[in-house]
């Protein structure tokens, strides 16, 4: 009885020295895999950082509107947000390499899932700050027109370009990333059409008086401006 | 010219039928046809009384009329081998169209006429808006004349104008080129002028055609290029003219083509402007051009209002482009009241050097820049119209005069923020 016992220790030991040894070396592996993507990791958001510095992403960034939109939840700088970004996807990345390195089963399965996302992960971020530049562009384009043609609340047609870019953009984003898309599709389709309708509303009951007023200022003072002298610029 | 290839094979026939020419008249077009027929015939009679004896063409660069301009055109021709002509001249002068693109491209229709007088050997050109209804025979003898006989290479027009006519000009485009290039030019953007083979060549061979030149603004810059290759300039008063664009939309398209593209030009000649300090006369030929007083009803409120809904509506986008304390200014003075409210000339000066210096650094895009100006030279407009209302014709060139010298004043600050990074 008593040697049993003995020779079950010593045979439960035994197996987790070797599982030890077993695992031992991978994960010295794993942690040399970690190290060497943090540092890798870092190398990239350094280079990274400079090359947008040079390109002033900031601006690019600020015509985007995306500025703005960091700045009022209190992130730092665009240049920063994609820097890190890129470190801890890439940090990330090694992590996971390394983890499939200790042979774990699921765990692979998991890595190889995230490797297979990368690259819609990446022309995600690339329509959504497209998507962000063509709408502060087309945005300050209505706002600008709209101003200079002396049309009635022009940040208010501006806001509805912007609008209308951005549940298009954020719709297409949403694809790309596989992300409920049923959901995204009939959210897409409720959003846009309550849109409309808002606007139909707004320009057909809401703002009778202000419709009112911009039918009369553009078809009855045109007589009016008519008989008064505009002054030739050039 | 070293590249002809924007030259049709049929022009280039038309041009080697002229051989060389003395004297030639370019004429932009697109569906002028109303007007077209009396200005040809007008350059026609100033050719035959003053250079009966040259060797003069006109060259025709169209933009795709549809409304028979290019045959109305050609048709003046006059021909030395058919004598029942009722119009007696000692040459033939010719006539010849082409047809540059099927929409008008101002630069592209200048850069026609420029090859054309390369290639005929032409020793004097004008060219003539076809929108001059107001054109006499003399002027085609006041632009020719300082070219052909006294060795000019540009000869740049002045009118006989309303004080309130041209305010882009006078508040803007003068008083900025006089200060950073420092001539004192009237007209930079000019509608009809004279220049020489020399320059034209010179002009042509700038190699700036493929960057945004070929589309609009190119006599601006005909004019800039004479003034940077130190060129010999020259004014001569044509006559009245008649105000063409009176509606206050086309106020974008006139700073696109005006205002863009001497900010634009700003960058390319640098080297020149920063080094130029205080503005010289240029030379003048006929008589001072003299300002009309006649009462002119002005929609000042409503220049106002744009102004102030302009400064309240884009206030986002000039905090992109003007320094803090300048649209605190514009926030304070678009606040006063109607009887109150001026833009006064220090403060407008400062804008437009703002503007300048955003369009260089890009800080959103281009054409957003010279739109977002469009309101607030409304509320300069007003200004100028108040201070002028009831002002002598000399009052109104004090006026202008203060604005230029405030231009000129403020020249180190425009240089400041060229050369600081942000």
């Amino acid at each position: 009885m008593r040697e049993m016992i003995v020779s079950e220790l010593s045979q439960a030991v035994h197996d987790l020295a070797r599982g030890f040894a077993h695992y031992l070396p991978r994960l010295i592996v794993m942690l040399v895999i970690a190290f060497a993507g943090w540092l890798i990791a870092y190398v990239i958001k350094i280079i990274l950082r400079s090359i947008l510095r040079l390109f002033k992403f900031d601006r690019l960034a600020e015509n985007a509107g995306a500025s703005q939109l960091l700045s009022k939840a209190a992130l730092p700088s665009a240049t920063e947000m994609v820097s890190r970004f890129v470190f801890w996807l890439t940090w990330l990345g090694f992590l996971l390499l390394g983890v499939s390195v200790l042979g774990i089963l699921g765990l692979q399965e998991q890595t190889a899932r995230f490797f297979l996302f990368l690259p819609r992960l990446f022309a995600a971020v690339l329509i959504l700050f497209f998507g962000l530049l063509a709408a502060g562009f087309s945005a300050r384009a209505a706002l600008l027109a709209a101003v200079n043609a002396n049309v009635p609340s022009p940040r208010l047609l501006s806001l509805a370009v912007r609008s209308i870019i951005m549940v298009f953009v954020l719709s297409v984003v949403f694809e790309e990333l596989g992300l409920a898309e049923q959901t995204m599709l009939v959210a897409f389709g409720i959003a846009f059409g309550a849109l409309m309708l808002g606007l139909a509303i707004a320009f057909g009951i809401g703002g009778r008086d202000l419709a009112r007023r911009f039918l009369e200022e553009k078809f009855v003072r045109v007589k009016k401006e008519q008989d008064e002298d505009e002054l030739s610029p050039l | 010219v070293e590249d002809g290839n924007f030259l049709t094979d049929d022009f280039l026939r038309q041009l080697i039928d002229v051989g060389e020419a003395d004297i030639l008249v370019g004429l932009p077009t697109h569906n002028n046809a109303k007007s077209i027929g009396a200005i040809v015939h007008t350059i026609r009679d100033g050719i035959l009384r003053s250079f009966p004896r040259e060797r003069a063409v006109i060259i025709n660069a169209d933009g795709g009329s549809h409304d028979g301009t290019r045959e109305l055109i050609t048709e003046l021709s006059i021909s030395d081998l058919h004598p029942g002509s009722s119009v007696y001249a000692l040459r033939t002068l010719h006539a010849i169209s082409t047809k540059y693109a099927n929409t008008p491209q101002s630069g592209v229709a200048l850069r026609t006429i420029l090859a054309a007088a390369e290639l005929l050997r032409a020793k004097a050109c004008i060219v003539i808006s076809p929108e001059s209804e107001g054109i006499g025979p003399e002027w085609i003898s006041s632009l020719i004349r300082p070219v052909y006989y006294e060795g000019f290479d540009l000869v740049s027009p002045t009118y006989r104008r309303h004080k309130f006519d041209g305010l882009l000009t006078t508040n803007l485009l003068y008083p900025m080129v006089r200060a950073l290039y420092g001539t004192r030019i009237r007209e930079a953007y000019m509608s009809e002028f004279g220049f020489s083979g020399r320059l034209g060549s010179h002009f042509l061979g700038q190699n700036q055609w493929n960057d945004g030149v070929g589309e609009t603004g190119a006599e601006l810059r005909l004019t800039l290029a004479a003034v940077t290759g130190r060129f010999r300039i020259c004014q001569t008063f044509l006559g009245k003219k008649d105000p063409v664009e009176r509606r206050a939309a086309n106020l974008v398209p006139a700073l696109r083509q005006s205002v863009g593209v001497l900010f634009s030009a700003l960058e390319s000649d640098f080297e020149a402007w920063s080094t130029t300090s205080g503005s010289q006369d240029v030379p003048t030929t006929g008589i001072a051009p003299e300002l009309l007083l006649n009462p002119l009803r002005v929609n000042r409120k409503r220049l106002r209002e744009m102004f102030v809904n302009g400064v309240s509506e884009l206030e986002s986008v000039f905090q992109s482009i003007l320094s803090s304390s300048t649209l605190a200014d514009l926030n304070r003075i678009a606040a006063l009241s109607e009887e109150k409210f001026r833009y006064p000339a220090e403060l407008w000066v400062r804008t437009v050097y703002e503007f300048a210096a955003a369009h260089r650094k890009s800080v959103i895009n281009r054409d957003h820049i010279i739109q977002a100006l469009a309101p607030l030279f409304r509320g300069r407009v007003f200004t100028f119209v108040v201070e002028n209302r009831s002002g002598s014709a000399n009052d109104v060139a004090n006026n202008i005069e203060g604005l230029c010298l405030e231009f000129e004043r403020l020249k180190p600050y425009l240089l400041e923020m060229w050369k600081s990074k942000e």
